[in-house]
């Protein structure tokens, strides 16, 4: 099992939680445990094509997954899987 | 003190010109063997401090090896002689003293590194950074030197701009059209009450003022756009980016990467922060790490969301200490990585990012975008309509 880190304005979609455990044996496969476990967040999450959104980064430890396999990263109990998107809040 | 003769006459003196010219010929460690509030008035460029008490201590530090060329200098011989001694005594091979110390070498026109330009005022006020080696009187001067740019002077400009004033930034422009609200103060700590509804330009410089009259507030009441964006630049060094909106932060990631200036960029919501430093063309830049925005129903506010106050304060300070770091040259700043706070299990996670050598901006193929498309990104028209309208400012 793998921990993925869900970010902020995804947690209303995993009942407000910030880390789920999901199983897989790469990254696709972990992401889609996620969203057969909670299925809102998959049109946040994927595209229409099956592809990650491109608005969306996916990290595999602490490397994002672009420069790895990308959804085909292997993935090994105990990694951690974040998903991050842009975040702009500062000023008001 | 008594000098042990005995001692003394064993050692190597040189006269301060030998000294100069052995220290421009490189391959010396230098070594000032007086007191901390000697030494920030003017000590010799290269010297490392090493009061005499702490010699045992901290000299493996300074002088970690022991064959190599070593010259003690103090105020007029005396001490750096005795220190001279102790180093032969420490299994040091090669250790000179200057005769007549830093006096006789400024009689000889020699150059020092002086707390010129600072007052003793400046002197007394920031004398805990400049017993910092890593500040020190030249790093302080930078600082007072030094140009930063805070885009919003809201949740993370407000203790950013706090302590950047204290640490003695000279110059602090502040972009914001915004006006103090009631709303603002559980988190904006350089507003207050009594100055709800005045411009948060005006109000941000009045606290400035009053906490330190060594910076120079520049006020820039407006918002950023692609005709303005450059010029406003182009007078400062450091870019602080706390805007809440992408629009301006691709606006301003697009402008620094053609002026080649340092941008220290954090966003916060609800309990998460992430910052990160992009210094154009040694690291990546926002494009790279955020090739397209999100969704404006996945873009929330911190008006529309919530943000705990003290986690403004938290991402604030780590963008000063970017900045700082920026300045002075020292340490290693976020360039190629993002860090992430979660204040609710009081968590840090640091990811890598890397450049994009397919970067529309910074990447090896990227051509000068033309002023109007600054900013811009795919599907920029639809993002910005269903944001709300024209977004291409820090408004919100």
């Amino acid at each position: 099992m793998a921990t993925v880190r869900i970010p902020p304005v995804l947690r209303p979609k995993t009942g407000g939680q910030a880390e789920v455990e999901a199983g897989g044996a790469d990254v696709g496969e972990v992401l889609r445990s996620l969203t057969a476990e909670f299925p809102d967040t998959q049109e946040q999450l994927f595209g229409e094509d099956g592809e990650l959104n491109r608005y969306v980064n996916v990290y595999l430890n602490d490397e994002d997954v672009r420069v790895l396999d990308g959804l085909e990263t292997a993935v090994k109990d105990g990694d951690t899987v974040v998903i991050l998107p842009a975040m702009a809040g500062g000023r008001a | 003190m008594a000098i042990d003769t005995t001692r003394v006459q064993t050692i190597e003196e040189i006269e301060p010109f030998e000294a100069a010219e052995e220290i421009n010929g490189g391959d010396v460690v230098l070594i000032d063997t007086r007191e901390p509030h000697e030494y920030q008035e003017a000590h010799l460029e290269g010297g490392k401090l090493v009061p005499p008490g702490l010699l045992a201590d901290e000299i493996a530090t300074a002088a970690p090896d022991k064959s190599a060329r070593t010259i003690l200098y103090c105020r007029s011989g005396n001490r750096s002689a005795i220190a001279a001694a102790q180093l032969q005594q420490l299994g040091y091979e090669n250790v000179a003293s200057m005769s007549g110390g830093i006096l006789q070498w400024q009689e000889q026109g020699l150059p020092v590194v002086a707390a010129h330009g600072m007052t003793p005022e400046q002197r007394e006020r920031y004398s805990r950074h400049t017993l910092l080696p890593e500040v020190g009187v030249d790093g302080q001067v930078k600082l007072l030197n030094a140009k930063v740019l805070l885009l919003g002077a809201g949740g993370l400009g407000a203790p950013t701009a706090l302590y950047l004033a204290a640490a003695g930034v000279g110059t602090i422009g502040l972009v914001d059209d915004d006006v103090v609200d009631a709303s603002n103060l559980q988190r904006q700590v350089i507003h207050n009450t009594e100055r709800i509804g005045m411009p948060k330009t005006t109000s941000a410089r009045i606290f400035i003022e009053q906490l330190n009259p060594d910076v120079k507030v520049v006020e820039h009441n407006g918002r950023l756009d692609a005709n303005n964006i450059l010029e406003v630049m182009e007078d400062y060094d450091i870019v602080v980016d706390g805007a809440d909106n992408f629009p301006t932060r691709y606006l301003l990631n697009d402008a620094s990467v053609r002026l080649h200036k340092p941008v220290v960029s954090a966003s916060i919501l609800g309990f998460d922060g992430q910052i990160s430093t992009f210094v154009p063309f040694e690291g990546p830049c926002y494009r790279c790490l955020y090739p397209t925005p999100p969704p404006a129903e996945l873009a929330p506010s911190c008006s529309a969301n919530g943000v705990l106050g003290v986690m403004a304060g938290t991402m604030g300070t780590l963008q000063a200490n970017e900045v700082i770091k920026l300045i002075l040259g020292a340490g290693e700043p976020l360039v190629g990585r993002l860090l992430l706070y979660e204040a609710l299990g009081t968590t840090f996670t640091e990811l890598k990012v890397r450049r994009d050598p397919d970067c529309p901006i910074c990447g090896e193929n990227a051509e000068q975008v033309p002023e109007s498309e600054m900013g811009k990104f795919p599907d920029y028209d639809a993002f910005c309509s269903g944001a709300g309208g024209d977004r291409q400012t820090i408004a919100s």
